[in-house]
């Protein structure tokens, strides 16, 4: 009896705890999307670029790339200027790397442009096999945040498995270590065609943090150019959401 | 939080180094670090730091030449496997009769070195082996396991780690210390703010900056709220694996509760950029600690009745009960530290004695004593507990962060130590200085070092088919081990 009355109770807090539209969710307090206004910096300035712990910004004209940014906030907190500003934005990912490159001016979503035929293909079933490659379990822990009830991705058909036979994409975090670079080729080659790649995290769209580490060894990315690039360190769940709904179409 | 002059640490030859160490573990000692400084071509400076029962540490160095190195300390005592053959990778230091002298973590190794792994061998006719990994069937870190086993039962099992390996301290040990946080908050992403705190802990300490107690409290706030939502995240994970799918939605959810009120106050879901040398990037105005406030009460109000669905749960009692069992003198011989050594009834939380944010606020003593899954798994429950106790009761000293301090010079030719009890067990940084106060040594320890042998011997006489929940029941970290 007892236990029936506490499942019931279970239930009832459940409430509507999950995310009923994964596109127009904006998370309080996330430190997301960096724009760069355009008023003009100091003649001589670089604090946002010496403070940055991942060479993301380059000056004149300023310039932040998001697949290298870990979203530190540092280069906004030492502007003298504040010409830079975190906002709340998780829509930032893109299928062109080089739209990942934050310019002056308002905030702009980076595009993500796939064949028709991947849509035809997988808009309504996405199957993911996830390796990890020296990713330090944040990357790890909000993919895996994504099946959860508040995420929910299966509502689309989005779903992770355990086999690299049944997947149409493998997801890929970290910087790719060398002790991992046998493994993701293996997983690779196992996954039937059609399939992609997508890079999730600062660590392996750019090496982020670790791009000078001796551990590395990221042959596999410039082989098998990724189709999507999730920026994030780690990315939010509705990010990697949004440009999953994005490559299928929906 | 430990600091002294490198003048000031007992230095003795290193047979005289190696038999005073061996005599205090046989006392009864605790060993926190062993870790190496190559101070030459030819020389490497051991430090051992050994803690006593009132909380403070003891360090004795001595110097060594790496192709004469000393007799195994490991054959006196297994808790120091992991420190030695991290020293024989490192610097290529020669341990007579280490018992298990085996590779750690293939710093500096290649694929075709981790091919020969050197696994012991079962041999029978009806044994067999099982191997799985370094890619695991779900979205996880990867490791390789190899089980040999009789039938069902295994009879031992090997981890072979080193995948992860990205070389944390190569980077650690290159410019200017201050500004390595964003980089320690990735050592290991699941702990970021024990790390960070325990870095920015010995920074300060080596530039004799004190934080003031409301700093101090602003941290342990972020500390307290990673372990609710890790041990949160251990719970669905567990839940999940024996198919009780009720408390793996409902942990799972409430974890975005931890996680978001995380995200509320610093902006990231997990405390990064919460804590910086020198102060803390917490926002805590009035609408901050009302979340903080409201989180509390929904966390324990679900809390109530999930536990106890969880904890009434035949079918989860009878899952995790009795499997994977690690008694005490076990925990306590292989060195265990962190929640999987208060599971089995060793009384080690770097949180007490209370200095700090933790004598301002007190924190409910947690232990359990059956070492087993299910003890795991119940500590993680009144951790949770403890910990919104904990929050609830420093909601009335929180007070907005002053602005940060400045870090200046640092203290020439010393050794600062600081350890934070993140939720898996004890984050050690150590900071070396040179006689111009540069950084010399930079040594990261994550808790997973020490207790991943405790999963092997957990396994050890158990189902094969009860690896999945032993594993998760400990909860380690790949990355952390493999720096």
């Amino acid at each position: 009896m007892t236990f029936k009355l506490l499942t019931l109770r279970v239930r009832q807090d459940q409430g509507e705890q999950f995310i009923k539209d994964l596109r127009a969710a904006r998370p309080a307090g996330f430190r997301g999307l960096p724009v760069i206004d355009t008023t003009p910096c100091a003649t001589g300035c670089d604090a946002c670029v010496t403070a940055c712990p991942t060479a993301a910004i380059t000056a004149a004209p300023l310039a932040l790339d998001l697949g290298a940014c870990v979203f530190c906030g540092e280069c906004a907190r030492v502007c003298p200027a504040h010409k830079i500003a975190m906002t709340t934005e998780v829509a930032m990912a893109s299928s062109a790397r080089a739209e990942l490159v934050v310019h002056e001016g308002p905030a702009r979503r980076p595009p993500i442009d796939v064949a028709a035929a991947i849509r035809k293909a997988f808009g309504r079933s996405l199957k993911l096999r996830q390796v990890s490659a020296g990713g330090c379990n944040a990357c790890e822990l909000e993919l895996n945040a994504l099946a959860n009830v508040n995420f929910d991705a299966q509502r689309h058909g989005i779903e992770w498995v355990a086999s690299p036979r049944h997947a149409d994409g493998l997801v890929l975090t970290g910087p790719l270590t060398k002790n991992m670079q046998d493994a993701v080729q293996l997983a690779w080659d196992a996954m039937p065609d059609p399939k992609f790649l997508v890079a999730v995290g600062a660590c392996a769209i750019s090496g982020g943090l670790y791009r000078d580490a001796p551990g590395l060894a990221r042959d596999f990315l410039a082989k098998v150019g990724p189709l999507v690039f999730v920026p994030g360190c780690p990315p939010h769940p509705l990010t990697v959401a949004q440009a999953l709904l994005d490559v299928m179409g929906r | 939080m430990h600091t002294v002059a490198i003048a000031d640490v007992p230095e003795l030859e290193v047979r005289a180094w190696r038999n005073w160490v061996k005599a205090e573990l046989l006392q009864g000692s605790r060993p926190v670090i062993l870790y190496g400084t190559r101070t030459s071509e030819t020389r490497v400076a051991l430090t051992m730091v050994l803690q006593r029962g009132d909380g403070g540490l003891d360090l004795i160095r001595t110097s060594v030449d790496p192709t004469t190195g000393y007799f195994a300390l490991s054959e006196v005592a297994i808790a120091m496997h992991a420190f030695e053959r991290e020293l024989h990778e490192q610097f290529a230091l020669r341990l007579t009769a280490h018992p298990w002298l085996k590779p750690l973590r293939y710093e500096g190794g290649t694929q075709a070195d981790m091919a020969r792994y050197p696994y012991y061998k079962l041999e029978g006719k009806e044994v067999h082996e099982v191997a799985v990994g370094p890619i695991h069937a779900g979205v996880i870190e990867p490791g390789a396991f190899r089980f040999m086993c009789h039938g069902e039962t295994v009879h031992h099992l090997e981890i072979q780690l080193g995948y992860q390996h990205r070389g944390v301290e190569a980077l650690l040990g290159r410019g200017d210390p201050r500004r390595h946080t964003p980089l320690v908050e990735t050592i290991a992403g699941d702990t970021s703010v024990a790390h960070a705190w325990a870095h920015c802990a010995a920074l300060e300490a080596l530039a004799g900056v004190a934080l003031p107690s409301e700093g101090e409290i602003a941290r342990a706030l972020m500390l307290e709220l990673e372990r609710i939502a890790m041990h949160l995240a251990g719970l669905t994970g567990l839940a999940a694996d024996i198919g009780f799918l009720q408390g793996a939605a409902t942990y799972g959810r409430l974890r975005t509760t931890a996680i978001n009120t995380s995200m509320r106050l610093c902006g990231s879901r997990f405390g990064r950029g919460a804590i910086r040398p020198g102060g803390a990037g917490v926002g805590l105005d009035d609408g901050a600690r009302d979340a903080v406030r409201d989180a509390c009460a929904l966390l324990r109000d679900h809390l109530v009745a999930i536990d106890a669905l969880f904890l009434e749960a035949r079918s989860v009692a009878h899952r995790l009960r009795g499997v994977g069992r690690v008694n005490r003198a076990m925990a306590t011989q292989l060195g265990l530290v962190g929640f999987a050594a208060r599971a089995s009834g060793v009384d080690l939380d770097q949180r007490r004695p209370a200095r700090g944010a933790y004598a301002a606020v007190p924190l409910a003593r947690t232990l359990e004593t059956t070492g087993d899954c299910w003890a795991r798994a119940r500590l993680r429950i009144t951790e949770i507990a403890a910990s919104l106790g904990w929050i609830e009761a420093a909601l009335a000293h929180l007070a907005p962060m002053p602005a940060d301090l400045a870090i200046g010079a640092l203290a020439p030719a010393t050794i600062a130590i600081a350890i934070a009890e993140g939720w898996r067990g004890e984050v050690v940084h150590v900071l070396e200085t040179d006689a111009a106060g540069g950084l010399a040594r930079h040594k990261v320890q994550d808790p997973s070092l020490r207790n991943w042998l405790g999963l092997a011997i957990a396994v050890r006489d158990n189902e094969i088919s009860d690896f999945p929940i032993c594993n998760k029941s400990f909860d380690l970290s790949y990355c952390g081990h493999d720096l």
